[in-house]
């Protein structure tokens, strides 16, 4: 009676590959709360009604629902054409006790998993399997520590309910519900993600991870993450996980809002590898006031669809933004990242790094904008774009925006493109590297200097997810 | 174990190169190939290297009793033929510590493990040996490399892998007085029963410290002539222009 119903949905929502269901792929999906098919009004109530929120938000979600109707979608970036949004969710509540089991999902998932390494827990938390995980006493010795410190670390919905002087603060400051169709998209139909206070002059000593949170919401498809450093903190969040997150949903579009008070430094990890149907279209920005500095290290692997740009607004003097960005295009995928940086203020410094790469045909397109508003004194920036082709199928494109309006500017831009030369080919092969190793070794001799920023495991797990992706079995 | 060329031809770009190589190197042996600009040295090494850019068009090569022409370069490395490039090539990101480990795992029988602590070991002797700064094997592989240092890093990838045969492509170009000994020093001290190597250059004076054992003359795409020691002498003296008359004229006859 049931079962009807279920096939349906999970045709839909999954957007699977049909083989996929050869492996007996399907959810007992009978005690999940889901949302109608498409998005309205009902279904931003039904949401907010879900999280049992005040009437505030519930109207913010109804506001942002309004421009989500008004704005038009991007005409530039990747190619969006194929995105429906009368046939998505919007809105699925895992329920508790219903647990998936690991042998339900598709095998090719499983062998990648199993590929990385992953510990068991961490794999099955990612697959959506099973609400216990082990390591709950980490987690809970984690959060005592951190709030004796007062550090707040919690979903957003929680915050919501508990914080509510601090989100209605913040929440939306930094990326208003109008600034473009996804994060007005976000903001009405938000669930999940993180939220984070640190109080003055805390440092926090390891790197957060949402990975931490037993909460299959962690990783929904409208995430929406807030982070307020206070003044002269310092915080390292770490978004995702570097193992091709299992989503039921084709669209991904998550709101990051960063607050780096006077003298704060927060780093923003992120390494993601979405499978290959998914449209992946996040909005990152930061605010940095006096003294304070944000860096975002951003990893795209994997999607179909990105547009990511991280972006830094350099408030006050002595600001400092940095944009990391790594993507890897493959068969079939569109990354298109970068960084933006806006200097308001004199004496603020920022650098952005991209480095991508294309193969099989993928296309990987570094947009990025530097903005110096008038009247400035002092003001520095490097941008630096790196792009390897590897084979004629693959392209690059390079857009780098700038609008200085200040004199007083130092602004170093450096843009190379290159391909694996057969010379460089041969020259491995002929001390012994087959061509499949030889290729990884210049690939990944590419990325070095970047991956070598990253924290230890992170460098591991990036290393290892591009050479599934080289060996082309991921996705 | 012998490396056999028969009547090699090989062309680039639809333009025929080698025109009919004929030439063994036994291991325990050093040959010197010489001759002037354009008539083929490269070719050869690269064409026993299995550069894809170039077309065999006819003869065969053998290691021992293995047609290695129809082998991918890799697994003509793995059968112990090393190339000191004429131009070693930069791999940005790529350090020349792990590139090289990489390379000696691949040169032990299937297998085998490569013991790190003991290969570092070696490959700092042999380091020393080259007067390298250890330092050389953190950086990336060849990058900002000055000529010489690229010579040297070829003849420490060279003592690090051991092959079986080494084509030396000009190693000794560029290189000052006492590079030129110590890369000397590095193909002498591999000399021996389980070694062979062909070593292409244009100077009399690498070959006043690797004593060759027989010398070739390549003049457009042929070797004119084999010979002793002594032929580099005459060469010295002489240059070219007698063995490129002597060419004309039999290729003449023909
Ligand atoms: N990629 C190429 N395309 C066209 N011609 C080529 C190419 N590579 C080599 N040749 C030609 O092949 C001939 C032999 O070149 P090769 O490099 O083997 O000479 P060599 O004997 O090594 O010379 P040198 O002493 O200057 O190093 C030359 O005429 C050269 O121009
Ligand atoms: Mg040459």
């Amino acid at each position: 009676m049931q079962r009807y119903e279920d096939m349906e949905t999970q045709k839909t929502v999954q957007t699977v590959d049909v083989s996929e269901y050869q492996y007996g792929f399907n959810f007992p999906d009978a005690s999940v709360f889901k949302t109608r098919k498409g998005l309205d009004a009902d279904v931003v109530r039904q949401i907010s009604g879900q999280k049992q929120e005040p009437e505030w938000m519930l109207n913010y979600r109804l506001r942002a629902l309004e421009s989500f109707w008004k704005k038009p979608m991007p005409s530039w970036g990747a190619d969006l054409s194929d995105l429906d949004f009368d046939n998505m969710y919007y809105y699925a509540k895992p329920a508790g006790g219903v647990s998936r089991s690991w042998e339900d999902l598709p095998e090719g998932i499983r062998k990648t998993y199993d590929r990385l390494g992953l510990p068991e827990a961490e794999k099955k938390f990612l697959a959506g399997v099973g609400a216990q995980y082990d390591s709950e006493v980490v987690y809970h010795n984690l959060q005592e520590n951190l709030s004796r410190q007062g550090v707040i670390f919690c979903d957003p919905e929680t915050a919501v309910r508990e914080h509510p002087d601090l989100v209605r603060k913040y929440f939306g400051t930094v990326i208003p519900y109008g600034d473009n169709k996804f994060a007005a998209l976000n903001s009405a139909v938000w669930s999940g993600g993180s939220f984070i206070y640190v109080p003055p002059g805390v440092k926090v000593d390891i790197p957060l991870q949402a990975y931490f949170r037993i909460n299959l919401e962690n990783f929904g498809q409208f995430e929406r993450t807030l982070i307020i450093a206070d003044e002269g903190s310092f915080v390292h969040y770490i978004e995702g996980c570097t193992a091709p997150v299992y989503s039921t949903d084709s669209l991904h579009s998550a709101v990051v809002e960063i607050i780096a008070l006077p003298n704060s430094r927060v780093r923003y990890t992120t390494i993601q590898n979405w499978s290959s149907d998914i449209y992946n279209l996040v909005t990152k920005r930061a605010v940095a006031y006096r003294g304070a500095t944000v860096e975002w290290v951003d990893g795209n692997i994997g999607s179909k669809r990105t547009m990511k740009y991280p972006s830094v607004y350099l408030m006050e003097e002595g600001a400092h933004g940095e944009v990391l960005s790594i993507a890897f295009a493959g068969g079939g995928q569109q990354q298109d990242t970068g960084g933006k940086i806006v200097h308001s203020a004199s004496n603020t410094s920022s650098v952005i790094t991209s480095k991508s790469i294309s193969k099989d045909g993928g296309i990987s397109s570094y947009r990025g904008l530097l903005k110096v508003a008038p009247g400035l004194d002092n003001v520095k920036s490097k941008v630096v774009c790196d792009a390897l082709i590897l084979d004629e199928h693959s392209h690059s494109n390079t857009y780098p925006y700038m609008e200085i309006e200040s004199d007083n500017v130092s602004i170093e831009h450096e843009a190379r493109v290159s391909r694996i030369s057969e010379e460089q080919l041969f020259y491995l092969m002929s001390r012994g590297l087959d061509e499949a190793e030889a290729s990884m070794m210049i690939v990944n001799g590419f990325l070095d200097p970047l991956v070598k920023q990253l924290p230890m495991e992170y460098a591991v797990e990036l290393n290892k997810l591009i050479e599934l992706e080289m060996e082309g079995s991921v996705g | 174990m012998e490396l056999r060329i028969h009547g090699l031809h090989a062309s680039i770009e639809g333009k025929e190169i080698l025109k009919g190589i004929d030439l063994t190197l036994p291991q325990g042996e050093i040959h010197a190939l010489m001759g002037p600009n354009g008539s083929g040295k490269s070719t050869l090494a690269n064409v026993l290297m299995g550069h894809p850019s170039y077309e065999v068009t006819g003869g065969e090569v053998y290691m021992d009793d293995i047609d290695i022409l129809s082998l991918e370069p890799y697994q003509r490395a793995r059968l112990g033929l090393f190339l000191a490039f004429q131009y070693p090539v930069e791999i940005p990101g790529l350090t020349a510590g792990k590139f090289l480990k990489r390379a000696a795992e691949l040169r032990l029988e299937d297998g085998g493990k490569l013991n790190v602590s003991s290969f570092i070991r070696e490959l700092r002797a042999h380091m020393d040996f080259l007067e390298m700064d250890h330092q050389f094997i953190n950086r990336y592989l060849n990058e900002g490399f000055s000529g010489g240092e690229k010579k040297r890093m070829e003849m420490l990838q060279m003592l690090a892998l051991q092959p079986a045969f080494a084509v030396l492509d000009e190693t000794d170009s560029g290189l000052d007085i006492d590079a030129l000994k110590i890369v000397s020093k590095g193909v002498n001290s591999l000399k021996g029963p389980g070694f062979g190597a062909l070593i292409i250059t244009h100077y009399q004076r690498i070959l006043n410290y690797i004593r060759p054992d027989r010398v070739h003359v390549m003049v457009g795409g042929r070797i004119v002539r084999s010979g002793g020691p002594e032929l580099v002498e005459r060469l010295e003296k002489d240059g070219y222009d007698w063995l490129k008359s002597q060419a004309a004229a039999e290729h003449a006859k023909v």
